[in-house]
């Protein structure tokens, strides 16, 4: 049993209701430091949404979640940001009309400091800062392995790259998790294989990962711990082949009763 | 290079410092009051930008701030209280007061968007020029209607700028040295909004107005950011508004209608949304070309027809209309747009989504 103080996030019988439908329904579940945890399930059972209220996009209705430690159960997203979560979208959500780099150093905004003085004077801390910033946005750039122009709007990247460089823009927060959501979908097999090693560099680095994906052998491959939903409720968690025997997971995905 | 730029800079200050002398001798007076105007516009429109251009806020009501402005000064220069404060504390103070004025319309409306946030915005714009209308019972504090009168004109010490000087034999009027005050003004405006740009600030305000939500995600604080973007706005309007009033020497409600608004408007996406250069290009075509019009449209009319047949000042908004319509269907980024929003309107951009979507569809 590993002890509670290496758990980086946990969620407490979290519930979240749109309207009559019942979204999540009691879900609890724990990441410990240094995962790859994996979140599964068929289409609709509550991953994005969970992925939203661990993100601060939606606030929950009921239960309890701390992070590090610390409860974050009503908070807003650049606050949960700050306290180190860092997040992707399914559907690709870039500032579209800035250019690959423009992208990651607004990612940098959280970790620097220059307000209205520093870019009017611009004075020595602020030039120092801008540097570093730029320098930061380079690195990571080649570290997800974007080797185009560096000024090429994001919107004119591959799709592949356009998912990469969401993740360099996560990165450049500097987040202890990083939250992927489906950063597969439609990716082909050369890409995915990349995105692969990608996330083991990352997780290598010392970053939590938190990764929704219907890719199963992508999952399968490269997770500690899977926890599958359904419905909205949590049917399955632990490691990735146990889940995959799992009687209650192959009903899910296959429909019908348990074989 | 470095060379070559810093000459390119002398040569465009010499233009600007002999611009109202060459206007004078070439048109004429009123054209030198006419390029005062433009410059009270450029620094509007600018202030526009910052909230509209860059961080993608509607703002309809504009206006409002250039009246706040303008009132500050009139209600603490003139003979309306029998105050006469030096125009060094009552500039500063009309732009601290728009400022706040910025935040008190930016607090509520944080959570609108769009076509949402134009209509309250409009209404703000409006519920202020409403107020200097009725604020003259049971206290008169704006005189109504009839608006102010007798401003103090700007001067620093023994200084007026409202006033004529000869100085080494050579005769420098009102307008010329409100133009040179102006100008100073407008560049210092200009210098603030292309710092802000190419900054933090400004990444974060741009990101803004890309996508909301993933800039919340990516730890920026959209609440304040965008209470910034509104106070550095309504800064500049306010501070526009202060040397408006004591440039005219009178302020009424007239001056601040919704159709002012607008007009600053046009000017931002006219001359091309978020580039610094295109809206002062924007301003100086919206306050110029009218005039020229209206100066033109009857004698060309008496020329062609024999007589005035339609009225200049009507003809003068049909063809701003026109104008309008032509620039949006040939240039919808404007005249002279910044180099990213020209990218968003590229033509090739289609082909390139075609591409995209191509690739996408063959590794499924």
């Amino acid at each position: 049993m590993t002890p509670p103080s290496n758990r980086l996030l946990e969620l407490t019988n979290v519930g979240k209701h749109f309207g009559g439908v019942t979204a999540l329904a009691d879900v609890s579940l724990h990441i410990h430091h240094g995962d790859i945890y994996g979140l599964i399930g068929p289409n609709g059972a509550g991953k994005t949404t969970l992925f939203n209220v661990v993100t601060g996009l939606y606030q929950l209705d009921s239960g309890s979640f701390q992070f590090a430690g610390q409860s974050y159960t009503r908070c807003k997203p650049h606050l949960l940001a700050q306290a180190g979560i860092a997040r992707t979208f399914q559907n690709i959500r870039l500032f579209a009309n800035m250019s690959a780099l423009e992208n990651i150093m607004v990612g940098r905004h959280l970790r620097t400091r220059t307000g209205i003085w520093g870019a009017l004077t611009r004075n020595a801390a602020a030039r120092a800062e801008e540097r570093a910033t730029v320098q930061r946005a380079r690195e990571l750039l080649e570290y997800v392995g974007i080797t185009c122009a560096h000024q090429t709007l994001a919107k004119h990247l591959s799709y592949g790259e356009q998912r990469r460089l969401e993740i360099a823009r996560a990165l450049a927060t500097e987040p202890k998790l990083l939250a992927l959501d489906e950063p597969a979908a439609g990716m082909n097999a050369t890409e995915t294989v990349a995105l692969k090693e990608l996330l083991q560099k990352i997780r290598a680095s010392g970053v939590t990962v938190l990764l929704i994906e219907h890719d199963v052998k992508l999952i399968m491959g490269l997770c500690d711990r899977v926890a599958v939903l359904d419905y909205g409720k949590k049917i399955a968690e632990g490691a990735p082949e146990d889940v995959r025997r799992d009687p209650a997971v192959i009903a899910a995905y296959l429909g019908g009763e348990a074989a | 290079m470095k060379l070559h730029r810093s000459s390119g800079h002398l040569t465009l200050a010499i233009a600007l410092l002999a611009l109202p002398f060459i206007i004078d001798a070439l048109f004429g007076h009123g054209w030198v009051r006419i390029a005062d105007f433009a410059l009270l516009y450029i620094m509007l429109a600018l202030g526009l930008n910052i909230v509209v251009g860059y961080a993608g806020l509607l703002d309809l009501g504009y206006i409002a701030f250039f009246a706040v402005g303008a009132y500050t000064y009139a209600l603490l220069g003139s003979p309306q209280f029998g105050l006469h404060w030096p125009m060094y504390v009552v500039l500063p103070l009309g732009a601290l007061i728009a400022c706040g004025f910025g935040v008190l319309l930016g607090a509520p409306t944080l959570k609108l968007r769009g076509d949402y946030l134009a209509i309250v915005t409009l209404g703000f714009g409006e519920i202020i020029r409403i107020f200097l209308n009725n604020l003259n019972a049971p206290v008169n504090i704006t005189n109504g209607p009839q608006g102010i009168s007798a401003i103090d004109p700007l001067q620093i010490g023994g200084f007026s700028f409202g006033s004529s000087y000869d100085w080494f034999g050579i005769r420098v009027d009102d307008v010329h040295l409100h133009y040179y005050l102006f100008l100073g003004f407008t560049l210092l405006v200009i210098f603030v909004s292309r710092r802000l740009e190419d900054s933090r600030i400004g990444r974060a305000w741009v990101a803004i107005r890309e996508d909301e939500v993933a800039a919340s995600a990516m730890g920026i604080n959209t609440r304040n950011i965008k209470l910034l973007a509104f106070a550095m706005g309504a800064t500049f309007g306010g501070i526009s508004g202060g040397l408006f009033a004591g440039f005219q020497g009178f302020v009424s409600p007239e001056s601040f209608s919704l159709m002012e608004s607008i007009m600053v408007l046009c000017m931002v996406v006219l001359g091309g949304m978020g580039n610094v250069g295109g809206v002062v290009l924007g301003g100086v075509l919206l306050v110029a070309l009218p005039e020229l019009f209206r100066n033109a449209a009857g004698p060309v009319q008496q020329m062609l027809l024999g007589k005035v047949v339609v009225d200049p000042e009507s003809l003068r908004m049909l063809m701003f209309g026109l104008a309008l319509i032509l620039v949006m269907l040939w240039r919808p980024a404007g005249i002279w747009p910044s180099t990213q929003r020209r990218r968003e309107f590229d033509a090739d951009d289609s082909v390139l989504h075609q591409e995209q979507e191509t690739v996408y569809d063959a590794s499924k």
